[in-house]
């Protein structure tokens, strides 16, 4: 008989569209991060530290970079003779085929699949935080106090609370009440989107409320078992969480990592996380760059000069380059006597000869201001930047694109240049 | 398929002074995120040889450790695998392989109980790419009993520490002598053979008979006047790293672009364990000029035209010049460091000063890296 104690249910089907070109070809959780990371490693590896050795990937949008990274779980040590790591796509049923409508409905679809395992508990993650954190003590806690839900919150400014969803606890951390994004919040506890549900009181649930549109965990789902009085618990969880959904949070996390002593340090012995590498030489380093306050994956060949900078996998520099305060993620190619200030330059990209970037005035971005912001200049997978071409700051391109998409070879600030995709 | 793979990756090497010390020479790590066992492991691989067994026996914990799992090379596989075959004790034998004849009679059974017709035999210490099903295919065209790759050297090589071997125009052998103290010729063995299965089954139980234990002297010297021996000249990068300088050259290859771009951009791919480091970092003051730094590093220092293994921490103002840090090293602030290779592990108090005066200096030093 099969039997697990706890499967993970990690929930890797969202566009992550505040994250503009970056998600216009990959769902986020397949986001790279951190020079060699993707963002669905965090949890992946925080499942198998956690002694959690099967875990359910739910994907939906854009999964072939996904499924490609996750394999069969080699890296996670997730392939396993009983358990180990499934990704579970929507598919055709008899009648009433659908998409997964919302993050509670994907678990809905899948029940199957959790009763395979037996499971007295389910634990139900999101692929887009950047995080160490143990499950195993949070299942202690769970058990400890007979909780039939537990919610993990982690302490955030008073101020900002307004931003998350707010969990009021009484002296024994047993939930009494939430509120969605208050004006005047009562607590400061937020959600971190990680949860423990009894398997019993979560399929209930789900059962239950089946017929909801868009069935969602923290809309329906939990309020569904606080009404019905069963027992939910805060657990609460104070080291480094990041949720990257934006791009300059995103910005700002990968910056995190080239402090002296990050916060989140990845050189711990301990907790180790985990990614499918497949590039393996050493990084070579040439006679004139410079290289300061930077981190640089696997077999890249750097020669020009890197500050304060984030980069990946198999990239090139070239000479008499200069790259500041910028992401540039695996198999990208920087080519000779270029500038680059505060660019995310996703993977496979070709910045040709002489080009600058981020530079000029500060505007507004014409299309997206909410999402390209801060100054950055974002360059989607895959793009070509023609030789010789400047472009401002606030500004987006993705696409293959040429000298006559730049009038006078100036893409000004603020400015959306898209060539790829369905969308932008 | 057409061959199984044997490794020989037993000997001891006095050569490599004290760097062989606590590991086989196998696994000495080489360019930054490999050991030298991963080139033999990778050309079978690459080569399609699904079983292949590889011979230890000195300092094997080292070459064990690397070899716990074989998924790194895609020997994990219900059809084949890879063995690891230290000397054991049984009913009919108690000795250590007294050579590698004596390795492959030991055994034995692994190369009857196959069935592929043929068997490559390389040592596992040699630095190169090769496609095994070409020599196969040249094994064959030459109807031959035995191929040796061989390589042309440069003239003013030391021939000391090769195999020589002269051929005629058919490149059938015709003189092989091992380490002579003046070379006939330039044309060295690389220590990769191909025979068919049985044959080698034949001449193995033939040198068992008489007390033969050497695969060089006992086989391929014996019989060359009466087999078909062929050398296959092989033309790409081969380097043994049989001496510690040897060992330091071939390391500093890899800062030559053309050698990197070799095995590390075009196909196929060397694979190796995966070591799960973070990237490489580059704090304030960190001044790296053409070296290869490795994953897992922490660099505040200056270095200049080295070879810098996985997980090395060095320290703020540190000068390191032409060396080649091992794995997992960590160096004190204010260290000078050149011309040096510095064993794995190892830490280096902070203040330090070594430098290789006549040829490379080997530090080796036994400091306790978190003073209590």
């Amino acid at each position: 008989m099969i039997k697990k104690e706890m499967i993970a249910m990690l929930l890797a089907g969202g566009q992550g569209s505040r994250l503009g070109v970056l998600t216009s070809k990959v769902a986020k959780p397949a986001v790279a991060f951190g020079g060699k990371y993707r963002i669905i490693d965090f949890p992946l590896s925080n499942c198998i530290n956690s002694g959690v050795d099967t875990v359910g990937v739910l994907t939906q949008y854009q999964p072939l970079r996904l499924n490609t990274h996750i394999g069969i779980g080699i890296p996670w040590d997730l392939d396993r003779n009983i358990g180990g790591v499934t990704v579970l796509p929507p598919y055709e049923k008899s009648v009433n085929s659908e998409w997964y409508t919302g993050t509670a409905n994907a678990i809905y679809q899948n029940i199957d699949y959790i009763d395979s395992f037996n499971p007295e508990y389910v634990l139900i993650l999101s692929g887009d935080h950047i995080y160490k954190m143990d499950y195993e003590a949070m299942l202690g806690f769970h058990k400890e106090n007979n909780a039939e839900v537990t919610i993990a919150v982690m302490p955030v400014p008073m101020e900002e609370a307004k931003r998350f969803g707010i969990m009021i606890t009484d002296e024994n951390k047993r939930i009494t009440d939430f509120e969605e994004k208050p004006e005047h919040p009562r607590s400061n506890l937020a959600s971190m989107g990680i949860y423990i549900f009894n398997w019993k009181t979560l399929k209930d649930a789900l059962v239950t409320n089946s017929e909801q549109p868009a069935l969602d965990f923290g809309k329906h789902v939990i309020p569904y078992c606080h009404k019905k009085e069963a027992p939910l618990y805060a657990y609460e969880f104070n080291g480094y969480w990041k949720d990257v959904g934006t791009l300059s949070s995103y910005w700002e996390a990968n910056m995190e990592l080239i402090d002296i002593v990050p916060e989140f340090n990845l050189y711990e012995e301990y907790w180790k996380i985990y990614t499918s590498s497949t590039i393996l030489p050493p990084q070579y380093i040439s006679e004139d760059s410079v290289i300061e306050r930077s981190i640089i994956g696997e077999g890249s060949n750097i020669y020009g000069k890197v500050y304060n900078s984030v980069i990946g996998c198999g990239v090139t520099i070239e000479k008499d380059t200069v790259v500041r305060d910028s992401i540039i993620m695996n198999e990208t190619y920087i080519g000779k006597n270029c500038e680059l200030y505060k660019a995310i330059i996703a993977e496979n990209v070709t910045v040709n000869d002489n080009v600058k970037l981020g530079i000029g005035e500060e505007a507004p971005n014409e299309t997206d201001p909410h999402i390209y912001n801060n100054g950055m200049v974002t360059i989607g997978e895959k793009s070509i930047i023609p030789n010789g071409v400047q472009v401002g700051k606030n500004s987006v391109i993705f696409g293959v694109t040429k000298p006559e998409d730049y009038p006078d070879g100036y893409l000004a600030s603020g400015k959306t240049l898209i060539k790829a995709g369905d969308e932008k | 398929m057409r061959a199984i793979g044997i490794i020989l990756a037993g000997g001891n090497n006095r050569r490599m002074k004290e760097l062989s010390q606590k590991r086989a020479v196998c696994a000495m790590p080489i360019a930054g995120s490999y050991r030298s066992i991963d080139f033999a492991l990778s050309n079978m691989s690459n080569s399609r040889i699904q079983k292949v067994a590889v011979f230890t026996q000195y300092n094997a914990r080292s070459l064990n450790e690397h070899l716990s799992s074989s998924k790194w090379w895609d020997f994990g596989r219900k059809q084949g695998g890879l063995f690891v075959f230290t000397p054991e004790v049984t009913a009919e034998s108690n000795a250590w392989y007294r050579g590698t004849a004596d390795a492959i009679a030991q055994n034995l059974q692994f190369l009857k109980d196959s069935h592929e017709p043929y068997v490559v035999i390389a040592s596992g210490d040699g630095v190169y790419k090769m496609d095994f099903n070409k020599l196969l295919e040249y094994h064959i065209d030459k109807k031959a009993d035995i191929t040796v790759v061989c390589k042309d050297m440069p003239p003013e090589m030391d021939a000391g520490r090769f195999g020589i071997i002269k051929m005629n125009e058919e490149s059938r052998i015709e003189e092989f002598e091992e380490k002579p103290i003046v070379a006939r010729s330039n044309v060295v063995s690389c220590g990769i053979y191909v025979v068919r299965r049985r044959q080698l089954i034949e001449m193995i139980e033939k040198g068992m008979e008489e007390d033969r234990v050497d695969f060089v002297k006992d086989i391929l010297i014996r019989y060359k006047g009466v087999k078909r021996i062929f050398g296959y000249k092989m033309k790409e990068y081969w380097s043994n790293i049989a001496t510690v300088q040897d060992y330091y050259n071939t390391n500093m290859d890899f800062l030559k672009p053309e050698i990197r771009d070799y095995f590390f951009k075009q196909y196929p791919d060397i694979y190796s364990k995966v070591d799960d480091l973070p990237p490489a970092k580059y704090n304030m003051g960190a001044n790296v000029r053409n070296s290869l730094i490795s994953s897992g590093c922490i660099v505040n220092g200056t270095v200049e035209g080295s070879v810098i293994f996985k997980k090395t921490y060095i320290g703020n103002n540190c000068y390191i010049k032409n060396s080649i840090i091992l794995n997992d090293v960590y160096i004190g602030d204010n260290t000078h460091i050149e011309n040096c290779i510095v064993e794995s592990r190892d830490t280096i108090r902070a203040n330090s000063y070594h430098k290789g005066e006549n040829g490379v200096k080997i530090v080796i030093e036994h400091n306790d890296r978190y003073v209590m």
